[in-house]
């Protein structure tokens, strides 16, 4: 059993990890937000959004499959690495079809959050105003793959989780989308709106029905306080207690 | 589907023990002999297999060659590629258009035929080209076109069509392809004589830390792009744990532009096999796999029979060449038309039956690929070279090329220049050289390694073939003054787009921006502002994608950007009325004008 602590430094911050954890792993019991979207705490790292990118040593990794290593300096907070990610959210609004103004995770979404959080009113980039399709048939979830962030959550959760491999992606490049285990239609599939991977989108790709709207605007998850506030508050609570 | 497609596709599944590593061969072989591979093929095969159906339908829809919707029995791919284009690609295709009856991308009402396009398919040197099934036919023109589409409908058969037989084992009753080597200069590692046996007993009077040293003392590099260290991949991987470790070659060659492993795969491949073997004796491997590219399954029955000849010399199989527990053998794993199945994580994962995608690194594949075994992914041209170190030893291999670049390059050189083809030189060629050799005339410029190397001008002709200058895998692309380089980058841009396998949001949407940017700016409609967001954009791709296609995908734009920048500031104009130019209020109004049933009054 190895009882090593590896020490590192993100910004200059002396940070204490285990051997085996990724740097977002151990940032997170740090308390520095290192920012991300596909990222799920017990999952498997899908590494496919690039957001929690940062800069190791002079190079750049995904904080979130990248080990800690001894005397590592990773860079996580500056003006470049800022940049680069609201790149990357841009082209994950104009990828899709985004309208948050009438869409039920409002308020609730990652990907609205994050825009929130670095600073993003209108992305930069062009729409691409993609011809996505929905899924309706299941009675109790639904899918619209005009919020997909093919983060992939929704199929390791099916796969490792629930057991039943309901999603998996098809297609390459600009092309590839979240398809179902069926010829056409969820309804056909074996979910169930208790399945893991019925709650892991951090967007309104999958959404339980009968449930928008029912909190208020106010009271939603990121109306009160911004996404990667309960990673970084454990510092606070910590220096409080 | 029938009952004789059913029980066909049943016995494909048995044939491959119903293993889903095998995805690859079983998908193919359906496609081949049922022509797609739809919902209830997918269905009956997830069952015989017990795989999700979905994971199946990801496979499918990943590669290229492969289809949900049936295809013709006879697919005619016409290649693309700029080269291609240059050469009088779209004359071919509209042939083929006006003989059949039908668009590109459309099969005959009677099944027979499919026409498409297909990016590069190795044959820049005798370009177009296109693949009619696995037949090659080189060197195509309009002209030719109504006779080769007569000849297909009468004998139904691309291997029967009646095209002369090119050089060397092209001729081979194995191959018996038109394709032409064009190799115009050989060197003293790939094409210099050779005798089978002669590298492989050498490493084996060695232990194999021995084999590894040697490789290392020969500061052999990588000879498919990415230039890695091969002594120092081979430590790494010996040094692994593993109870079985595992030895790829990469035969993929689809960096655009890139022809010279055809060359060896047709005219020595023993010298790339005998690579593998003291590769497998250097690492403590048993297992070697030679990942081909689809686009050259023309070669595949010939490399089985050179395969065979080597075990009959107990050259592979077991106690290779007398030493007693060093077993090896080698099995060839096709592809399926992917471009990014040449990087060697997203190989490695076609290889074990999935979807084309690169792996998350760390783990490396010397400490987990292949099945999560140590694996180490070479280049068809590295094993060569290894097979000549340890023919001439490694002092001498380090005395042929520069300082820090030892030994030979082949360079498959095409476009427009006289002689295309393949040329083996010693590292520190100037591009200047090249020029000469292949006759080449007014050059605006030249593309080192392909789409994801960089454009260079006549100001960089002096600059010299090697690894700390103009490091290739091999591809130069000539162009000569008459060419539109913003053209050119544009069509590179396409084929990434299409070719990005689509995890990463970078390389996934940053290249479609671009594209569309760089579009914007040929049309006419380009502003100053518009090179700081290709060259902000690009980096932003470079920097945050996850494997070797988005980090090097944005070179066509940016390295012209570098390079040949007036030929983008020559495009551009400021707005005048600060709207921007690529917006028509007119054509934006149009829906809706047709929707109310009245015309705009402002505009």
């Amino acid at each position: 059993m190895e009882n090593k602590t590896i020490t590192f430094k993100i910004d200059g911050v002396e940070v204490k990890g285990s051997p085996g954890q990724t740097i977002m792993q151990a940032a997170d019991e740090a308390g520095i937000y290192i920012p991300r979207l596909c990222y799920l705490k017990d999952q498997v790292p899908h590494g496919s959004c690039r957001v929690c990118t940062v800069e190791v040593n002079g190079t750049p990794q995904a904080a979130c499959t990248q080990p800690i290593t001894e005397g590592m300096e990773v860079k996580n907070d500056t003006p470049e690495l800022k940049e680069h990610r609201r790149n990357i959210v841009d082209m994950l609004f104009v990828e899709g079809n985004h309208f948050c103004m009438f869409c039920e995770k409002s308020g609730n979404c990652e990907l609205q959050a994050m825009a929130y959080r670095l600073g993003i009113y209108a992305p930069k980039y062009p729409y691409l105003f993609p011809e996505s399709s929905v899924d309706g048939s299941h009675p109790d979830i639904f899918i619209d793959r005009n919020r997909c962030i093919l983060c992939g959550r929704c199929v390791t959760a099916s796969r490792d989780i629930d057991g039943k491999n309901v999603f998996e992606f098809v297609g390459r490049g600009p092309e590839k989308r979240i398809a179902v285990n069926a010829e056409a239609r969820l309804s056909d599939t074996d979910i169930d709106v208790t399945d893991k991977a019925a709650e892991v989108c951090p967007v309104g790709a999958i959404i339980k029905k009968r449930i928008g709207f029912a909190i208020p605007v106010g009271e939603r998850l990121y109306d009160k306080e911004p996404i990667g506030t309960d990673i970084e508050s454990k510092i606070k609570s910590e220096k409080v207690s | 589907m029938n009952k004789m497609e059913q029980s066909a596709v049943k016995k494909i599944c048995e044939d491959n023990r119903n293993d889903s590593s095998k995805m690859m061969d079983i998908v193919k072989t359906v496609q081949n002999e049922i022509g797609c591979v739809d919902d209830s093929i997918i269905d009956l095969i997830a069952e015989q297999v017990n795989t999700p159906r979905v994971k199946i339908e990801g496979v499918v829809s990943f590669y290229a060659f492969l289809s949900k919707k049936p295809k013709g029995k006879i697919v005619i791919r016409v290649c693309d590629d700029v080269v291609d284009k240059i050469n009088g690609a779209y004359d071919v295709a509209v042939a083929f258009c006006d003989e059949l009856g039908i668009r590109m991308g459309e099969t005959t009402s009677d099944g027979l035929f499919s026409l498409e396009f297909t990016p590069c398919i190795g044959m820049s040197d005798q370009a177009p080209a296109a693949l009619i099934n696995d037949t090659v036919v080189p060197y195509l023109t309009a002209s030719k076109v109504k006779e080769i589409v007569r000849e297909l409908k009468e004998k139904q058969d691309p291997l029967k069509l009646s095209l002369k037989n090119g050089d060397g084992n092209n001729a081979h009753g194995l191959v018996r392809s038109a394709v032409k080597n064009n190799i115009f200069r050989k060197g003293p590692v790939i094409f210099a004589d050779f005798e089978q046996g002669t590298g492989l007993k050498k490493a084996l009077s060695l232990k194999p830390e021995e084999v590894v040293e040697t490789v290392k003392a020969s500061n052999l590099r990588g000879r498919g792009g990415a230039g890695f260290p091969t002594g120092l991949k081979w430590q790494f991987t010996r040094a692994a744990k593993g109870e079985q470790k595992i030895i790829i070659c990469n035969a993929d060659e689809g960096e655009p532009g890139t022809f010279k492993d055809r060359t060896i795969l047709t005219e020595v491949p023993e010298l790339m096999i005998e690579g593998m073997s003291i590769a497998g004796y250097a690492i403590g491997a048993d297992k070697g796999i030679i990942y081909l590219r689809g686009e050259y399954a023309y070669l595949k029955a010939f490399l089985e029979d050179v395969l065979e000849n080597a075990r009959e010399k107990n050259l592979l199989g077991e106690n290779i060449l007398g030493k007693t527990g060093f077993n090896f053998d080698i099995r060839i794993q096709m592809g399926a038309g992917a471009y990014v199945c040449g990087e060697e994580s997203a190989l490695i994962s076609s290889c074990e039956g999935l979807r084309g995608d690169p792996k998350t690194r760390p783990p490396f594949p010397a400490q987990k690929g292949y099945k999560e075994k140590p694996t180490s992914v070479n280049n068809v041209e590295t094993f060569c070279c290894v097979s000549r170190i340890f023919d001439i030893g490694a002092d001498k291999f380090t005395e042929i090329g520069t300082e820090e670049s030892s030994g030979t390059k082949l360079l498959s050189i095409s476009g427009d220049c006289k002689k295309p083809g393949v040329y083996e030189y010693p590292f520190g060629v100037t591009v200047e050289e090249l020029l000469e050799e292949t006759g080449a005339e007014d050059t605006q410029a030249v593309l080192v390694s392909g789409p994801s190397g960089q454009f260079i001008a006549s100001d960089s002709f002096k600059r010299k073939i090697c690894f700390s200058d103009l490091a290739t895998g091999g591809s130069i692309v000539i162009f000569n003054n008459k060419r539109n380089m913003l053209k050119i980058a544009y069509e590179y841009m396409a084929f990434f787009e299409e070719e990005s396998c689509g995890y990463c949001t970078p390389c996934r949407v940053g290249n479609v921006l671009l594209k569309r940017r760089l579009e914007k700016i040929i049309e006419g409609k380009g502003e100053p502002k518009d090179l700081d967001y290709l060259n902000e954009l690009g980096e932003s791709i470079k920097y945050t994608s996850r494997c070797g296609l988005g980090q090097t995908s944005p070179n066509p734009v940016l390295t012209t950007l570098k390079n040949f920048r007036s030929h983008y500031e020559i495009l551009l104009k400021e707005a005048e009325d600060g709207m921007q130019p690529d917006f028509d209020i007119k054509d934006a109004l149009s829906v809706s004008e047709g929707l109310i049933g009245r015309k705009s009054v402002i505009y």
